[in-house]
């Protein structure tokens, strides 16, 4: 729990820098970071799911994007506020995520994972299918930007400091509830489901909350993706999507509060420092991911802390056994 | 008085097997229960079924006389019925103190009061109160996985008493403790059931602290009970000599 | 009527497909905790390999046949086992189950880069045509399908319920640890297992990439059918996968006719849904109780 004071701390001079930095970004640099930004709060949410309660979700793509369709249809069609389409983005994936695992953690053995991916399939089938909707494979466009005190944030650097700015609100959050009781009870269940039980934790409720709060954080980053790219259609909402990102989460670190970051970092960077390769990269990422895998289950932030307690345990024990053991005296 | 818990007619079997047969016993307010046997004698399956883990094949639990048979563990919990496992289950990653407070915190207040009220849930005083009772104030911000295996034993005994239980059921407590940490264990079981009236039942090995400990005994053997009664009655009955020397 | 006994006919072929990788995933599941979401992907590439066989080595079709499907055994059977699961399941079932996901982009993303990203013509090994039975005129393809499927199916239950080898693996199945101590040589087991979902997925590579072309995407449609007809069968039964994957294939191709087509994919997601909610257990599943 002192680990989640110190990762505020991170965030916090993170984000300030992330505020400064990118003054004289141009407009691909600042898309990317945005487009970081919002993928990471996607996986943020995941990251409870997975991270937190353990579960595998196949849909965190398909609820980004429930919430770009929910805020495109709200405010290009409607002409709604997005503050108003954000927050029904989070609650509509909120509910979604209560039924659907209601049903499926009635069950043993990661049901929740096939009824996501099934899930996911339909939310994609809908999308491509319900033309007079979603308009199908033609997407929706002019998809506006948000306005802050009437200003609307067409500039690609007010828009982007908008988006560090509510997705560090969104984490923020997350860190309120993994350090309260709550968090606690996540911590528990992921560790001893069976112990917690008797300790009165209601393994199913906690781990039904930890799926619809994530899902949520899915339909949070979804309202904050559909005005970054102005255009949507249902292609970045499909399986592989949803399977990227839970690679993402994994290669970050499930469980650790700030690995969605990172993983985001991964997935949207690689891309671009795998260029050279053509379209191979989705080749290369799931073959570093497996050999992270075996290396760290814990990914990236586990490899590093699996180095901090390594050169701690050295520091505490600056002479590791000078003398020979006499069994190697030979 | 009437009994905390009442086990009436209760039977499990598996498949031709019956693990649990017929066994029938009454908890009284402010006892402690041992319930011992050679092993295989179905002690484990009969907490199993007091505590929701399985299904008992016929018989009913009742709790202050209300039915509770079959009731999952979370309810079974809520209703103030503790336990503690026969193999050592600690949370390793949280602190003492956490660990307590984990096992305090789904009874106080509600659901929404959890996310959005204190971070201890209110339950700081009751730790420090249960940390220097059970001897583990100076630990109180370690890591439970840093703990000796005694002391997580002691943490693990004291996790029982968080939610204030009216009934606690110990699975082996002494199980692979050393006997100083041992000595600590049974002196504040003794002083929780003396000072507090808490009421425990107790499935134990080791018969030296079973002894030291309990006010009443119930012996399984094959599934059935063959003897109960006070500890020293129980130590010279034939019958219970019979099952542990074996025929 | 007769448009009916062929949609029936057409969903029970595509639908014994189904069964055989329904039955590996549920093999591998039941006697190595591996859930393999990789499931569908193994039943795309042999068909795949066979066809770059032809192309990049100018093999004759038997022969890349037969040197695929020995290629796929030991790669996806005994390599996968040894590579993938083996360093994993010490970390749990889910990163296990993770790592699946991974394989899966890998062999998509292998097929793509490495062979096609258009759906290739795969020749028919079974006989087209028509036959006219019972005054319908069915299609001699989807018969022969339903044949071979059916037949390996068969040798698969007759060796597991009448041969030594086939009960020890059974014995591994429901319970490694009492197997281990009846002297179940239980590693090897397991391996074979993973051998015979490797043997079950060319099979049915064979017998689906005439119908549908072999593309590298093929794997999606055919491993969420096979988990759905796992799940709704009884995760741990093979009879139960069997059942399942000729429900779901049926339900798929009837839906495809009378429902809509455009929500083919979405209609045994609602056969899930409802098995889900109704008989968690699967059709045929027991429940299983909470343990200790």
């Amino acid at each position: 729990m002192r680990r989640l004071d110190l990762n505020l701390f991170v965030l916090l001079l993170g984000a300030a820098i992330l505020w400064v930095a990118p003054a004289g970004f141009g407009n691909y640099g600042l898309y990317v970071l945005s487009l970081w930004l919002v993928t990471a709060v996607a996986a943020m949410g995941l990251n409870l799911t997975l991270g937190y309660a353990g579960q595998v979700s196949l849909a965190q793509a398909a609820f980004l994007g429930l919430g770009a369709y929910a805020t495109a249809l709200m405010t290009a069609k409607l002409g709604l506020p997005w503050w108003l389409a954000f927050c029904a983005s989070g609650l509509l994936c909120f509910a979604i995520g209560i039924g659907l695992g209601v049903p499926a953690l009635r069950v043993q053995h990661h049901y929740l994972a096939f009824v996501t991916l099934a899930f996911a399939t339909v939310v994609y089938l809908v999308a491509r299918n319900e033309q007079w909707l979603t308009g199908g494979v033609y997407g929706l466009a002019n998809i506006p930007r948000p306005a802050v005190l009437g200003d609307k944030l067409n500039g690609n650097l007010p828009f982007y400091r908008f988006v560090l700015a509510v997705a560090l609100g969104l984490a923020l959050v997350q860190w309120w509830i993994l350090r309260s009781p709550w968090g606690r009870a996540f911590q528990a269940l992921r560790e001893n489901p069976l112990r917690a039980a008797s300790l009165g934790v209601d393994v199913r409720l906690y781990t039904l909350l930890a799926f619809a709060l994530g899902a949520a954080y899915g339909g949070f980053a979804g309202a904050l993706y559909a005005p970054l790219v102005e255009f949507i259609d249902p292609a970045p909402f499909a399986l592989s999507q949803s399977l990227m990102l839970l690679l993402m989460v994994i290669a970050g670190g499930a469980g650790y509060f700030l690995s969605p970051f990172l993983g985001a970092l991964v997935g949207v960077a690689l891309p671009e420092w795998l260029r050279f390769t053509g379209g191979a990269y989705l080749l290369f990422f799931a073959g570093a991911v497996m050999v992270l895998l075996v290396v760290s289950p814990q990914g990236l932030m586990g490899l590093a802390d699996r180095a901090v307690q390594l050169v701690r345990e050295r520091r505490r024990r600056p002479e590791p056994a000078a003398a020979p053991q006499p069994s190697e005296v030979r | 008085m009437s009994p905390v818990l009442a086990v009436e007619n209760l039977t499990r079997r598996f498949g031709g097997l019956t693990a649990v047969d017929d066994v029938s016993l009454a908890v009284r307010p402010g006892e402690i229960l041992g319930v011992i046997g050679p092993n295989g004698s179905g002690k484990s399956t009969l907490f199993n079924c007091i505590l929701g883990q399985l299904k008992p094949s016929s018989g009913r639990v009742r709790l202050d006389g209300e039915d509770v048979t079959g009731l999952a563990p979370t309810a079974l919990n809520r209703r103030g019925v503790s336990r503690t496992f026969q193999l050592l289950q600690v949370f390793p990653n949280l602190t003492v103190r956490e660990n307590l407070i984990l096992a305090g915190q789904e009874h106080r207040g509600s659901l929404l009061s959890r996310l959005a009220g204190p971070r201890d849930a209110g339950l700081s005083s009751e730790a420090e109160r249960m940390t220097a009772f059970f001897r583990l104030s100076h630990l109180a911000d370690a890591k439970a996985g840093r703990l000796s295996y005694g002391q997580q034993k002691l943490l693990d005994a004291a996790m029982a008493f968080m939610a204030g239980p009216r009934l606690v059921l110990l699975d082996e407590p002494a199980g692979g403790v050393n006997p100083t940490m041992l000595g600590t264990l049974r002196d504040r079981l003794k002083a929780l059931n003396a000072e507090a009236g808490a009421t425990f039942v107790v499935i134990e090995h080791n018969m030296d602290f079973v002894m030291a400990l309990c006010t009443r005994l119930v012996v399984l053997a094959e599934g059935r009970v063959i003897a109960e009664g006070e500890p020293a009655s129980v130590r010279a009955d034939k019958a219970v000599i019979d099952a542990y020397l074996g025929h | 009527m007769t448009e009916f006994l062929q949609l029936v006919l057409a969903g029970l072929a595509t639908g014994a497909i189904y069964a055989l990788a329904a039955i590996g995933f549920t093999l591998v599941w039941q006697t190595s905790q591996t859930i393999n979401f990789a499931q569908g992907e193994f039943v795309m590439l042999p068909a795949i390999l066979v066809l770059a066989l032809v192309r990049f080595a100018g093999w004759p079709l038997p022969a890349a046949i037969a040197a695929a499907a020995l290629l796929f055994v030991v790669i996806f059977g005994f390599g996968f086992k040894r590579i993938v699961v083996d360093p994993m399941i010490r970390h749990g079932v889910l990163p296990l189950a993770i790592a699946t996901m991974a394989l899966a982009i890998l062999m998509r993303e292998g097929a793509k880069d490495g062979f096609s990203a258009e759906a290739q013509a795969f020749p028919s090994l079974v006989p087209t045509g028509a036959v006219t039975l019972f005054g319908a005129s069915l299609s001699l393809r989807d018969l022969s399908i339903l044949a071979v499927a059916c037949l390996a199916v068969l040798a698969l239950h007759l060796f597991l319920g009448h041969t030594r080898t086939g009960r020890m693996m059974q014995a591994t199945a429901q319970n490694p640890d009492v197997a281990r101590i009846l002297g179940v040589p239980v590693e090897r087991m397991i391996l074979l297992t993973f051998a015979i979902n490797a043997a079950l997925a060319v099979v049915a590579s064979l017998l689906v990439s005439p119908i549908y072309l072999a593309k590298f995407s093929n794997g999606e449609t055919i491993g969420l059918a096979a988990f759905i007809a796992a799940i709704v069968g009884g995760f741990n039964q093979v009879r139960g996968a069997l059942v399942g994957g000729l429900l779901v294939g049926l339900v798929d191709n009837l839906s495809a006719a009378y429902v809509s087509a455009s929500y083919r994919t979405a209609v045994p997601l609602a056969l899930l849904v409802m098995v889900i909610l109704l008989k968690p257990e699967g059709l045929l599943g027991r429940r299983e109780e909470r343990a200790v």
